[in-house]
């Protein structure tokens, strides 16, 4: 009894002792889930005033090569890394945070524009230059089309949502692929160059025409009109978040997580989607810091996930949860795994 | 300026103790100065030391010569050139310069010269304003207020006046050099007609007063005593304008439409060299595309030496010139 209570003494003063030393935890990384990874932190930070996060978003390629650099305890980035950015962090651990999607925001009088896959090839690729083309008006039979230019708008900056735009155009368009290729940043074969979303939502704002690609949350935000795209299963849909976690409910997952959403199947998915993620490594060297990151994920992956539909991300799927449950438990701190039973 | 023999202290008789400690505080204020001025060498120095060591991979890789004179520029397949860039860096300062010179001179002798007085002052507060107001929101005014009103508003009219022009030909979308170019102008005209109005205010009364003794009309003294003594600083101050104008990135990455291509019509889209660094280097992550861009910090510090060399010869022609004999 004595033996106990002194245990428990013993257990209370580390627990005060670790509360007076709180665990900073640094990462940086991808701009696009900032807002998202705020909150987290914060509310995390609420749960357990012991542990806090510093979070930097200085894009997704400063995240990767820090985190490879091993100035970080975890990175951030919206596209999954590469075989050579791997080959140099061998031990990374992609682990998708939300979803993200990008749809094409236009300026005309009209809601409800329908795109076909090769519509939106032609429009990017400089091919159907005219809102009234023939083969925009065959797919929109309802719609006054106007005889105006179409302007193409797109990113100026290095940015993960080029990175999945370029990515769909080149899954649809052998042509795309092979003129430019997928990349944070590309050669575009036409169009204006606005900086960050909210430089592309300034353009289509304020030219008549205009037609420009941005992240979801940033079109609701400024009420423009998107435009439906036809996916694979040939149905138009209408971007949302349900359409986006659609996105990675019918796909067959990798380990490592890292897959291309673009053009998924599934009857309701939206074709421009991708995950964001966060970079963790296998075996984490710091004690303190590890447990908590690892525990922080946990909770991330459930509770958090209650945030993300608020700011306007896609929270994760439940089938991309289940598995995910798998991976964050097989991350070790010094070797051992962390116990996530009272993870919160 | 006008020398005053008056101002030059004497020192006190009796006071040699203090004369000596004086002189170890010279020494010393001399030994800071030099640290200070070297400073500056050094800072320079290993700004370009770092760029160079940085941007080794793509000038190994693309050649110097193919990375000064291409136009490509493809981060997917590692192709870079920095001539578009390079090319509307100069064209829309040059804009900027034309635009902004003309008016911060007039300006200047408006507050120096023609102005009432009472409203000298006011003019001369809101110049200060505009100095102070962050680029961004000059790129955000430039895309929301301007870009419309250029295209809407100034381009027809170019094109209906000037559209002869190879300058003023192609779609109207309000974007591009001439977007670029006026922002600056407006950006740097509190630069040049600050300082322009203080070299005016050097002139000396006699020079004025001569003039107008001798039958100048109040424009005639201005054209042939005022302007012809001050046109060195006056070439000083478009200098500093000119420094402002060749390294602002926020508001020309706003206004200039970002699209690496050269075009004879300042109406096309292009891109200049600090907003393609600002644009790519926080998701670049290859070595070459890396070093591609801080090459493009190489050539914008080049650049911008060399319009500074070649300003600084052209002030010590002006110098030569009748103006400085008149005074």
């Amino acid at each position: 009894m004595t033996k106990k209570t002194l245990l428990l003494a013993a257990l209370l003063a580390a627990g005060t002792a670790h509360a007076a030393d709180p665990v900073l935890v640094t990462g940086a990384g991808a701009t696009f889930p900032n807002p998202l990874y705020s909150k987290w932190f914060a509310e995390y930070n609420r749960l357990n005033p012991a542990i806090r996060f510093n979070y930097q978003s200085i894009g997704s390629g400063g995240g990767i090569q820090q985190f490879t650099a091993g100035t970080l305890d975890f990175g951030a980035t919206d596209a999954p890394m590469n075989a050579e950015e791997l080959s140099k962090a061998p031990d990374a651990v992609h682990v998708p945070t939300v979803l993200g999607a990008v749809v094409l925001v236009y300026n005309a009088p009209f809601s409800g524009l329908k795109l076909t896959p090769a519509l939106v090839e032609g429009i990017f690729l400089g091919k159907v230059a005219k809102w009234n083309d023939p083969a925009m008006a065959r797919v929109n039979p309802g719609i006054q089309l106007p005889d105006a230019p179409i302007t193409v708008v797109r990113r100026s900056d290095g940015s993960g949502t080029t990175y999945v735009f370029t990515e769909y155009l080149a899954s649809i368009s052998p042509e795309w692929k092979q003129k430019v290729g997928a990349g944070k940043s590309v050669s575009w074969p036409v169009g204006l160059g606005g900086k960050g979303n909210e430089g592309v939502t300034g353009l289509v704002k304020q030219a008549p025409g205009a037609i420009g690609y941005v992240e979801l949350a940033y079109a609701k935000q400024n009420k423009l009109p998107t435009a439906m795209i036809q996916n694979r299963d040939g149905n138009f849909v209408a971007p949302s978040m349900e359409a986006t976690s659609a996105a990675a409910a019918g796909i067959a997952l990798p380990e490592d997580y890292r897959i291309s959403l673009v053009n998924p199947a599934g009857k309701d998915a939206w074709p421009i989607a991708s995950f964001t993620y966060l970079l963790v490594h296998k075996d984490m060297k710091d004690k303190a810091k590890g447990d908590a990151l690892v525990k922080f994920l946990w909770w991330a992956i459930h509770q958090g996930q209650g945030f993300a539909a608020p700011l306007d991300y896609a929270p994760l799927p439940q089938p991309v949860v289940k598995k995910l449950e798998k991976t964050i438990q097989a991350l070790q701190v010094r070797g051992k795994p962390v116990p996530l039973a009272d993870a919160r | 300026m006008p020398t005053r023999g008056d101002a030059i202290a004497v020192p006190a008789g009796g006071a040699l103790a203090r004369a000596r400690v004086s002189r170890l505080g010279d020494r010393a204020w001399a030994a800071a100065l030099v640290a200070f001025g070297g400073a500056v060498l050094v800072i320079a120095g290993l700004i370009l030391l770092e760029l160079g060591r940085e941007s080794l991979p793509a000038w190994q890789r693309l050649g110097v010569l193919r990375l000064l004179t291409s136009t490509d520029w493809d981060p997917v397949q590692d192709k870079f050139g920095a001539l578009p860039f390079i090319y509307g860096t100069l064209v829309t300062s040059a804009i900027a310069i034309a635009v902004a010179l003309p008016v911060s001179v007039g300006l200047a002798l408006f507050l120096s010269e023609m102005g009432p007085k009472r409203l000298r002052a006011p003019v001369a507060f809101s110049i200060e304003v505009l100095a102070a107001i962050p680029s961004v929101v000059f790129g955000l005014w430039g895309l929301f207020v301007m870009v419309p009103w250029i295209r809407d508003t100034l381009q027809p009219l170019l094109q209906k006046t000037l559209g002869f022009l190879p300058l003023f030909q192609g779609p109207r979308i309000g974007l591009g050099y001439l977007a670029a170019g006026l922002i600056l102008a407006v950006m740097i005209l509190p630069t040049i007609s600050s300082v322009t109005n203080e070299v005016l205010k050097t002139v000396p009364l006699s020079l004025k007063e001569g003039a107008l003794a001798l039958g100048a009309t109040r424009w005639e003294a201005i054209r042939m005593a005022v302007l012809p003594y001050a046109r060195p600083g006056i070439f000083g101050a478009a200098l500093l304008g000119l420094g402002r104008a060749l390294g602002e990135t926020m508001a020309v990455t706003m206004v200039i439409g970002n699209s690496p291509e050269i075009h004879a019509s300042l109406f096309a889209p292009g891109y200049s060299l600090p907003a393609v660094i600002a644009n790519e280097f926080a998701e670049a992550t290859g070595a070459v595309h890396l070093g591609a861009l801080a090459a493009l910090g190489m050539v914008l510090f080049g650049l911008t030496l060399m319009l500074n060399a070649l300003a600084r010869l052209l002030v010590r022609a002006v110098a030569h010139g009748p103006g400085r004999a008149v005074a």
